[in-house]
């Protein structure tokens, strides 16, 4: 795949020498990971060479290593040759109190997910214009559902315990 | 209007007086047609000011509850967010675990695929075509759209064996192969949606009363959709020449004919006509796809990893020695049970009909996907609302609304 090659390179040359990122080619996308201090100006680089929208904005949890990783997927819709790729600009932060600097002045196409992140990790978007839950109530977006420590509790086929004590979880507040 | 309390009822709609001139009005999550969704509309007379969307009431948290089942059974689960595009919306999915498997599925596969996909893309637009005219008081189109989509469920059914949930890709293939006659039933909805889609430009958009609420309303430029990251039919009404089977040809799509329409107006009409360009190049591709079919053997929809752990019945059946299946038990090939996905992350992209789906799978090698990361053509349309929408009357939020073919459980997810 010589298209990949030249396009780690060419992701290279975009973000420059100092910022101390890591590029590697991963299946269907190549994954930079950044710092999240220097997180704003390689989003600000990738979107002055082409890259102007992001598709997704997730995160992944990690316990063991108590860390959160964000991604960022971003491509080009207005580019051709470009539209053919998709970077993952991603940033790991500290699992007890992740704060990122949010992209939204950059990229606008990241305000609804990044609401989305924030209510299902937790993690603050430093600078985002309007950060509140976006698809869960704020007592569910409270427990951090997308966490792993978040344990799917699976209703049995018969209901073992009474209304009282199966609304006393009061799980959707 | 608002009486002393600064609160007033009207049907489907809940009005708070917030200074003079300056009403709050809550539009949902029940209101006729809208589906699970609630807009909060700040109107200063009848013209809107803020508009905050509000979703989120049809979520079933899929991207959590994947985790914790089989990769196999996740195709059932997350074909659940638009059942009427189960193909288009599970496919990457499956994309994204073949390329963490290494597995490239036979060509008849990926022409299966190919129709499958197409199917549903016409079925999807006749869909939202018909909620379209639910939204504009049109109940003929709502009618006529309802009713022509029931010939590609009916097509899709007689493919899969199932009209919405098909569950038709597979890792390293499709479910089944198609039956002996359906290139000629293929053939004969094509010819038939051909001339209903000139019906449906006379009746509906060629129609002054419909044309007089759609032009120029909702006018989002290209600029403006790449910079929101609109996806699918959206953006390119807004003339940006952009589509996933374009820009990564996945499945059949590179072996295919066909061209991407683009409209320059980037208004509600002209989001309309593009559907319906879209559903000719739809037939069009099926068409090429049944051909290829026809002319090629009828061996290979599942890639020899999967196929070689068949139990005996799967080879009696396609050698012909079985005519009958339905009376035996036959159990799934069992390698999909006891699947373990190599560790690695993976990203795959496809054009649904309500625009681009992608996935983003992790897994560190055990028999659940560590994480599934899914964001639907209509999740990053929904962005529009809140943008797109401010400057029009009150009147003018079900033309906008229609014209972006929303789908309420395809962006809660």
């Amino acid at each position: 795949m010589t298209s990949a090659v030249s396009l780690v390179d060419r992701v290279k040359g975009i973000l420059g020498p100092g910022e101390g990122a890591r590029v590697e080619q991963q299946k269907g996308y190549l994954e930079v990971t950044v710092d999240a201090g220097s997180l704003r100006d390689a989003a600000a680089r990738l979107k002055a060479a082409g890259f102007d929208h992001v598709k997704s904005v997730t995160a992944v949890d990690y316990p063991a290593k108590n860390q959160i990783k964000v991604i960022y997927h971003a491509s080009s819709m207005l580019d051709e040759e470009l539209s053919k790729y998709v970077v993952g600009l991603a940033t790991l932060v500290d699992r007890d109190d992740p704060v990122v600097p949010s992209l939204v002045g950059v990229w606008l196409s990241a305000e609804f997910q990044e609401r989305e992140v924030y209510e299902h990790f937790g993690v603050r978007f430093d600078g985002h214009p309007d950060l509140r839950p976006l698809l869960l109530t704020p007592g569910l977006a409270a427990q951090r559902p997308l966490r792993k420590d978040f344990k799917v509790v699976e209703e049995d086929d018969y209901l073992k315990s009474t209304f009282e004590e199966y609304t006393s979880t009061r799980r959707w507040v | 209007m608002a009486e002393a309390s600064g609160t007033v009822a009207l049907p489907g709609m809940d009005v708070r007086r917030l200074e003079r001139n300056l009403y709050e009005v809550y539009i949902g999550p029940a209101h006729p047609g809208s589906g699970h969704m609630r807009i909060v509309v700040r109107v200063e007379g009848d013209v809107m000011v803020e508009v905050d969307p509000d979703i989120g009431f049809v979520h079933r948290t899929m991207e959590k509850l994947s985790e914790g089942r089989d990769w196999m059974k996740n195709i059932p689960l997350l074909e659940r967010m638009a059942i009427l595009d189960a193909c288009n919306v599970t496919l990457p999915y499956v994309e994204a675990v073949e390329k963490l498997l290494d597995v490239d599925p036979p060509e008849r596969a990926k022409y299966l695929r190919t129709l499958l996909c197409e199917i549903n893309r016409v079925a999807s637009h006749l869909y939202g075509f018909g909620i379209f005219g639910v939204f504009l008081g049109h109940s003929t189109l709502y009618m006529w759209a309802f009713g022509d989509r029931e010939i590609f469920v009916e097509l899709a059914d007689r493919l899969t064996g199932a009209r919405l949930t098909h569950s038709y890709p597979m890792f390293g293939g499709v479910r089944r192969d198609m039956p002996d006659d359906f290139g000629q039933n293929v053939r004969r909805a094509a010819a038939y949606m051909r001339r209903r889609l000139d019906e449906y430009a006379d009746i509906f958009l060629r129609n002054p009363n419909i044309r007089s609420r759609l032009a120029g309303v909702g006018v989002i430029s290209g600029a403006r959709a790449v910079e929101m990251g609109l996806s699918g039919p959206n953006v390119r009404a807004s003339g940006v020449r952009y589509d996933a089977r374009l820009a990564e040809p996945y499945e059949a799509y590179d072996r295919v004919d066909f061209e991407v329409p683009v409209y320059e107006e980037g208004d509600s009409l002209a989001r309309a006509w593009q559907r319906v360009d879209e559903i000719r190049q739809s037939l069009s591709i099926m068409e090429q796809a049944v051909d290829w079919l026809e002319r090629h053997p009828r061996e290979g929809f599942i890639h020899e990893k999967f196929w070689k752990t068949a139990p005996p019945i799967y080879k009696q059946v396609y050698a012909g020695a079985v005519p009958y299946a339905g009376k035996y038990r036959v159990k799934m090939i069992p390698l999909y049970a006891s699947l373990r996905v190599p560790a690695g992350r993976s990203f795959a992209r496809v054009e649904s009909g309500r625009g681009e789906i992608i996935y983003y799978v992790e897994s560190d090698g055990k028999d659940t996907p560590y994480r599934v990361r899914v964001v639907s053509g209509s999740f990053r349309n929904v962005i529009a609302f809140k943008y797109a929408m401010p400057g029009h009357r009150l009147a003018d939020l079900p033309a906008i609304y229609g014209s972006f073919d929303y789908f309420p459980p395809e962006w809660d997810r």
